[in-house]
């Protein structure tokens, strides 16, 4: 509708991503709660019990820090942990340990991968815990609803993530939360999947008439617990606000809630009813001084990003876009990836791109179709290692194979878990494109098919179908046709 | 055995325990059986640990006959029961606790039990250690044995009482505005509170975190010591647990005060302070300068200001950490809410006291948004001077010398219904806790029959000097005598 040109939409997200750590926030139980049974990873810090205390996790503080530097954010020498009131059974002690004023983490960016790589500035990542998990269920026989608490979650770290409000649309929200999420598993901290809650999105969303500067009234969505639940919620909630503002109406500043079934956003509360969360710093944990010696030696040790892996592909590799998105989609894709490049052993730049493009190609298409077809989980468990697919690959481009039985060689590497060299010795498939080899080989043929020679000098093109034939049949049909009916054509022209 | 052996120091006992004079077994039945005998008097212990104690004297039986015996080793002690017993009822004198069992000890607790004292009950306090008089117990008010007409202070009233009536040797008690000094002081012992971080926190149920302090109530000043050296340790499961500087909280005893620097500021001689107290405060302040020491009046204009700064932080951070009691992971839980919230509203309505009740409602006001910068702000930055004009005191002096409280213990029941009244009685020992430092309280004066204080704080990490004092003083007044003759 022509309405919506009029408008642009401003949205901005606060993500929580769990970390991956071996123990909670504050506490020594375990963290691997996904996988536990209900109130089985229980401590006495955990569950509140009175006069236990807060021991902060050095390893979550690192993950942060680590988290903060990934995002280019300035990293505060002196952070300070504070209380979060509110009243809920999901909350063991009854706040919350978070950061309010002082977070660990502030003033970075993130630049979306797309064509105009548009930044989206962070304005803070801080450290916090997750709550229990509440599960409400019907009374038997007609009794009043019941709330089962499973306090595996409670304590486990969480960090928030905020951005400016700096996206335009849908497509830059959903960008930013799949580059997020694959900078948080690049950095090995977390899982960061929306599925299972262990990367969660809040949108705040206002639209105004283009060329408007200043920010207007915004809403925030929650309850949103897929990308494609996020986008919807964000596109239904533009919408909306657009038809309200035309309507004559007036967008008031609350909290709605995202109904995926209805796909529609309900009002949860409004300004006046939001939370006082009565915020003070937390007695029981001293400010924490960052060493510059820490923040260093974690920068030093940050992998390398999705984009940067994307440029250094697209600029150095000459890869496509197409191919460089798809081999950075996972750290482990552009790991193996970049394996095979590096088991090639050849520094000449245009070998190397090359192998690169050849590597792209079979990343992208066999292997993605294996891991498919077989329901294999990851590329890092794939029974073909990233060497023996190098091994395969310069063979090809050394012309030792061709693309035919390169695919044969390949199906057996990936059954058999063999090296290419064995499976070529054993099938008799050297040769065939090496050009001595197979000229031997037309020799041969024309030696002894003088009847078909005669037709070819004849003109009867069918002639040099049947030396073909010829040919695939001595070699197996492994001989490069095209390379094949060359030299056959050559030798006869003599 | 004679009545005297309940008024004996833990140095008295350790010389009859490792001569044989007494076992730890004899010991600890004579003081179970005189404490169970008092006990339906005053009311100072909520749960005899019978068992433990018992056990706990075999073992230190066997140290002994080792010739293996620490100073604590065997000794009868109890633990204010805020402090949390593993497998032993631990309750804060709140309703909401009641029935709650602590399946872990205290850093404090395994400190005892590392140095083989035996615990031989758990102390009635005012609930949560909110109050000044144990009158705010939930499980029936303490008496002062000095005079069961009178109030044993607040809150370790429990603690102190067990102590002065000879219920066990000493007690551990807890301070967040004057909690140890000032029952110490209305029940004639001694007791102190160390520096902010000596001792760890953990297992202490929290009332206002940054100011609670555990501490020892007993009956001399090297006896404070000597328990001060045992549970004092750096803890890892305390964040704001601190390693001391010094090696012995006791190692200035008996070194001369002569030469040291005492500072007498006149604020703390505040209006309606008793003239008795204030008699006893001139006549132990000629003691000291007699002893060589060098006092000068000083003026610590912010002192003032101590008790409002007290009644907004302490509130404060004890409306968060009572918000834990939700009535559904443990203690009471009153049933037939319509959902969980009510459920919680429920249950801590029925759970907690008045006085409780009134501190969280001041707490949670001094947080909500709109007055967090009037009150908790302020109170936090003058907090800050408070600290800097003791800082700046402590430069030019050794220590500094008040009473502990303006008056003597007062009659059950007089100020329970004048919280401002019961307030102010902390006025000269809140000052210590807002600013982190140790304090201690010795008896220096009996008044109408009811013991004074006198109250030696020192600087951060000045316990030592503290002690030194005061055991000077405790020395040369003879008060620990003349106060045992008046407990029955």
């Amino acid at each position: 509708m022509v309405i919506f040109l009029k408008y642009e939409s401003v949205i901005g997200l606060e993500t929580h991503v769990q970390l991956d750590t071996k123990t909670k926030m504050f506490s020594t139980s375990s963290n691997n709660y996904q996988s536990a049974e209900p109130n089985t990873l229980v401590d006495p810090v955990t569950l509140a019990l009175p006069g236990t205390l807060p021991l902060v996790n050095k390893r979550a503080v690192e993950d942060a820090i680590t988290i903060g530097l990934a995002l280019n954010c300035s990293i505060r020498e002196i952070t300070k942990f504070d209380r979060k009131q509110y009243t809920y059974p999901d909350l063991m002690k009854g706040y919350q340990i978070s950061q309010f004023d002082q977070p660990i983490c502030f003033d970075g960016y993130l630049d979306l991968p797309n064509k105009k790589t548009s930044r989206i500035r962070i304005n803070r990542v801080h450290m916090e815990e997750d709550v229990a998990k509440l599960i409400h269920v019907e009374g038997p026989r007609g009794n009043p609803l019941h709330t089962l608490i499973d306090v595996n979650r409670s304590g486990v770290p969480l960090m928030e993530i905020v951005t400016e409000p700096d996206m335009r649309s849908t497509e830059e929200v959903e960008l930013y939360i799949s580059s997020l999420q694959k900078i948080i598993r690049y950095l090995g901290v977390g899982t960061a999947n929306m599925e299972d809650g262990s990367f969660r999105c809040d949108a705040n969303i206002s639209v105004r008439i283009k060329g408007v500067k200043r920010l207007t009234t915004k809403v925030e969505i929650k309850n949103m617990n897929r990308i494609k639940a996020v986008t919807r919620a964000v596109e239904y909630e533009i919408k909306r606000q657009i038809r309200e503002i035309e309507s004559g109406g007036k967008i008031i500043q609350e909290t709605r809630g995202w109904n995926d079934n209805k796909g529609i956003t309900v009002p949860q509360r409004s300004k006046e009813e939001a939370n006082d969360y009565r915020y003070f710093p937390e007695p029981d944990i001293p400010p924490l001084k960052i060493q510059k010696t820490l923040i260093k030696k974690i920068k030093s040790n940050l992998p390398e990003l999705p984009i940067e892996k994307k440029r250094r592909f697209i600029n150095e590799l000459n890869l496509s876009e197409y191919d460089s998105d798809l081999l950075t989609s996972s750290k482990n894709i552009s790991i193996f990836f970049d394996e095979v490049i590096k088991h090639s052993n050849n520094k000449n730049k245009q070998y190397i791109k090359k192998v690169s493009k050849e590597a792209a190609n079979w990343i992208n298409g066999e292997i993605f179709r294996y891991i498919k077809d077989t329901g294999i989980t990851d590329i890092s468990v794939i029974p073909v290692s990233a060497k023996n697919l190098s091994i395969l690959i310069t063979k090809i481009i050394d012309n030792e194979i061709n693309k035919n039985s390169a695919k044969k060689i390949f199906e057996i590497m990936w059954q058999k878990k063999q090296s290419p060299k064995e499976i070529i010795e054993k099938l008799d498939l050297v040769i065939v494109s090496d050009s001595k080899q197979l000229l031997n080989i037309v020799e041969e043929v024309i030696k002894n098919n003088p009847n078909a020679v005669e037709d070819y000098k004849n003109g009867k093109d069918n002639a040099l179908k049947f030396l073909m034939g010829q040919l695939m049949k001595l070699t197996k049909g492994q001989a490069d046709p095209k390379q094949s009916i060359e030299l056959i054509r050559s030798k006869l022209d003599e | 055995m004679s009545d005297e052996i309940f008024h004996k120091t833990i140095s008295e006992l350790r010389k009859m325990l490792d001569n044989h004079q007494v076992s730890p077994v004899e010991l600890v039945k004579i003081y179970l059986n005189r404490s169970k005998n008092i006990n339906p008097t005053i009311n100072s212990v909520l749960t005899h640990t019978e068992d433990l104690a018992l056990s706990s004297a075999k073992l230190a039986e066997k140290t002994i006959n080792n010739k293996k015996s620490k100073l604590l080793t065997g000794i009868p002690s109890m633990v204010k029961d805020n402090i949390s017993t593993s497998g032993i009822e631990t309750t804060a004198a709140s309703k909401i606790l009641s029935g709650y069992i602590p399946p872990f000890d205290a850093t404090v607790i395994k400190n005892l039990h590392q140095d083989q004292a035996l615990i031989c009950g758990k102390t009635n306090l005012d609930e949560f250690a909110m109050g000044s008089s144990t009158e705010n117990s939930a499980f029936g008010s303490v008496k002062n044995p000095i005079n069961t007409t009178k109030v044993p202070g607040g809150s370790s009233g429990g603690s102190a009482a067990s102590v002065s009536a000879g219920q066990c040797v000493f007690a551990l008690g807890s301070d967040t505005g004057g909690s140890i000094r000032q029952p110490a002081s209305f029940c004639g012992i001694t007791g102190m509170k160390p520096t902010y971080g000596l001792v760890s926190r953990f297992g202490l149920i929290a009332f206002g975190s940054s100011l609670d302090q555990i501490g020892p109530l007993a009956k001399s000043v090297k006896d404070c010591a000597i328990i001060l050296n045992s549970i004092s340790s750096v803890d890892k499961n305390d964040s704001t647990s601190i390693k001391r500087p010094f090696k012995d909280f006791g190692e200035k005893i008996g070194k001369s005060i002569k030469g040291l620097k005492i500072a007498i500021p006149k604020e703390y001689l505040v209006n309606g302070i008793e003239q008795g107290v204030r008699n006893a405060y001139e006549k132990s302040l000629i003691e000291l300068e007699r002893g060589g020491a060098i006092l000068e009046e000083i003026t610590l204009p912010l002192t003032d200001h101590a008790l409002s700064v007290y009644y907004i932080i302490a509130p404060a951070e004890a409306s968060s950490n009572l918000s834990r009691y939700d009535g559904i992971k443990y203690g009471t839980s009153v049933t037939g809410g319509k959902n969980s919230i009510e459920h919680t509203f429920l249950s801590r309505g029925f759970g907690f006291g008045d006085e409780v009740k009134r501190r969280i409602l001041l707490g949670t006001y001094v947080l909500s948004s709109g007055y967090y910068d009037a009150y908790y702000l302020k109170a936090q930055k003058v907090r800050t001077l408070i600290r800097n004009e003791f800082n700046n005191a402590f430069k030019n002096f050794d220590a500094i010398v008040t009473p502990t409280t303006p008056n003597v213990a007062f009659n059950l029941n007089e100020k329970i219904n004048d919280p401002f009244q019961m307030y102010l009685n902390d006025v000269c020992t809140i000052p210590v806790n807002i600013a982190g430092l140790p304090a201690i309280s010795v008896p220096n004066g009996i008044e109408n029959n009811l013991p004074t204080g006198l109250q030696i704080i020192g600087p951060r990490m000045g316990d030592p000097t503290v002690i030194q004092i005061a055991h000077y003083y405790e020395e040369i007044s003879e008060w620990k005598r003349k106060i045992q003759n008046i407990i029955k």
